[in-house]
């Protein structure tokens, strides 16, 4: 068995024991812990596959902010872990359905995909000496650009109608201005008084 | 000797020599790392008009040292109410992942432990993963003052990161590759090649005066991103006690601090080779080619290490004399300020890349 070898088993164990037991942690923190080492794994298996720029990616966006944000919300939220079991017989069954249609789905395109030769392309990528970064950039940036384009729109309506949901305008909140701050000058911010000894100041 | 030649190229051979690689660069940066942690007390304590450590050794070089075995001696102690595995785990993610983005830095001409394509994206990566340990570990304490230092933490990280981001990505458009190996061959030949100063090609230095304004905001960035004052928010004493670390005593904190020391210097080693030439020489060296390549080696990782001990002496200097930010200063300055800038940078390097390839 070859380094590679080794390196695959190990951590598509992992990965799949993380995966696991990010459903059946008890503790809400522990399962998103579970949940990132998954990702690091599924990392791990990019690189073997000689995708070590979506690797990268992974990393970066999903363990480095995704899950960072995600660990943020499920620390401050106090989950009361006996009201989320008592439902646990009743939706099973629908649980089951979604995730059976979503099993089916996989080992559909897998299918599909292993059946018209995807292992041979991985290798004609691989063989025409281009780094991944660039095929991946030809592929977004040229053949599909406008797609690409396209689904950028559609996160940005995304993410301004999430701001728009969450804006909240208080009347008579006092906020920092620092122009205002920064612009003020001695002559504007200071006046010296007269007080009359035991007299106080009056508006 | 043919024997041991087949041996290094068998799987077995290779993970030997990669293990020795890896050994040999935490061993010398932990090392370098003790002294460095004397040199910024010696210069917090010089601004201050003290004397700092001088009792242990000739003039308190050995200091660090001392404090070592005093973290291995003393009780670890572990909160009643904390989860006692992430307690644990969280300084050894702190520390594992302060160093595993050393294996991507050249520190001379070919010496580098792993020398990918993605380099840059991978330091980009391991930085950002280093929230965890403090996430990790405000929240296991289960005490309130950690977990509000490791929550200002994980906001102040993610923001900075982001302006990192794009800073790496206007270098990326100058250098035109993301080995970091390339990038800095990329600057040989004099300092006026070197990226602050638009990365050379006699045609470039216009860029100078969008990539020394990059050079300070990654500066800035990287005090941010390593928690280093003037943005300690996650530990400021004055308010959190000491943060996210409260309740670490004894090993665990001490690998707390050995990440947190190992990221620092870690910036300081991104910054010299993205901005002032990583191991290259300040003025055009072509006798190097002749030279032994031990000899010239040695004569890269020379200037390697001048340029990261200058800019660990700018965090040093940082630390003593600016007075700490406000956290929604920090939050406005990261998304405010430097976000828009950087995306403006991005944008005026990529077009000038355009306009002048044609």
């Amino acid at each position: 068995m070859d380094l590679q070898a080794i390196a695959f088993y190990t951590l598509a164990a992992v990965m799949l024991a993380a995966a696991g037991l990010v459903v059946t942690a008890r503790n809400p923190v522990h399962s998103v812990l579970f949940l990132i080492l998954a990702f690091f794994s599924g990392a791990g298996l990019f690189v073997l596959l000689g995708a070590e720029f979506l690797a990268m990616l992974l990393i970066v966006v999903y363990v480095g902010a995704v899950a960072v944000l995600f660990l943020f919300v499920v620390m401050m939220l106090d989950v009361d872990f006996v009201s989320l079991r008592s439902g646990f017989a009743q939706y099973m069954p629908i649980g089951l359905v979604v995730s059976g249609l979503l099993l089916v789905e996989m080992v559909m395109v897998s299918g599909a995909v292993a059946s018209s030769g995807a292992a041979s392309r991985v290798k004609a990528a691989a063989e025409t000496g281009q780094s991944n970064i660039e095929q991946i950039g030809r592929v977004l940036y040229t053949d599909y650009v406008y797609f690409f384009q396209a689904a950028g729109l559609v996160l940005l309506v995304a993410m301004i109608g999430a701001i728009v949901l969450t804006l909240r305008h208080k009347p008579g909140v006092r906020r920092q201005n620092i122009a205002d701050q920064t612009a003020r000058t001695r002559k504007s911010g200071l006046s010296i008084v007269k007080v009359a000894t035991g007299e106080g100041i009056s508006e | 000797m043919g024997d041991i030649q087949d041996f290094w190229g068998t799987p077995a051979g290779w993970t030997v020599i990669t293990l020795g690689e890896v050994l040999l660069v935490v061993v010398g940066v932990l090392i370098s790392l003790a002294f460095l942690l004397l040199a910024d007390r010696k210069v917090w304590a010089g601004v201050q008009m003290r004397k700092g450590p001088n009792t242990v050794g000739a003039f308190g070089l050995l200091q660090s040292f001392a404090d070592f075995i005093k973290f291995l001696l003393k009780e670890i102690v572990i909160p009643a109410g904390a989860d006692r595995t992430v307690f644990l785990l969280a300084p050894l993610v702190s520390f594992v992942l302060a160093f595993i983005g050393w294996a991507v830095i050249p520190f001379a001409p070919g010496w580098v432990v792993s020398d990918i394509n993605v380099g840059i994206l991978y330091l980009l990566a391991m930085s950002s993963l280093g929230v965890y340990g403090i996430i990790m570990g405000g929240w296991a304490s289960n005490s309130k003052y950690p977990f509000l230092g490791s929550l200002r933490s994980a906001a102040q990280m993610v923001s900075y990161e982001v302006s990192i981001g794009f800073i790496i990505v206007t270098v990326i458009l100058l250098t035109g590759s993301m080995n970091l190996q390339t990038i800095v061959e990329h600057q040989s030949g004099g300092f006026w090649n070197w990226n602050v100063f638009g990365g050379g090609l006699e045609k470039n230095w216009p860029m100078a005066f969008v990539m020394v304004p990059m050079m300070v905001m990654f500066f800035i960035s990287a005090l941010a991103e390593t928690n280093r004052p003037p943005f300690d928010l996650p530990e400021a004493e004055s308010e959190l006690v000491a943060g996210y670390q409260v309740e670490y005593s004894s090993t665990p904190y001490l690998l707390f601090m050995i990440g947190e020391y190992s990221n620092i210097v870690l910036m300081c080693a991104m910054i010299s080779i993205l901005f002032f030439g990583g191991w290259q020489a300040p003025f055009p060296t072509p006798s190097l080619a002749g030279w032994a390549p031990i000899l010239s080696g040695l004569f890269g990782l020379l200037w390697f290490a001048i340029k990261v001990v200058f800019w660990f002496f700018m965090f040093a200097m940082i630390k003593a004399i600016v007075p700490r930010y406000r956290y929604d200063q920090l939050m406005r300055l990261g998304w405010k300020i430097f976000l828009p800038t950087s995306l403006v940078a991005v944008a005026v390097v990529a077009g000038w890349r355009i306009f002048t390839s044609v």
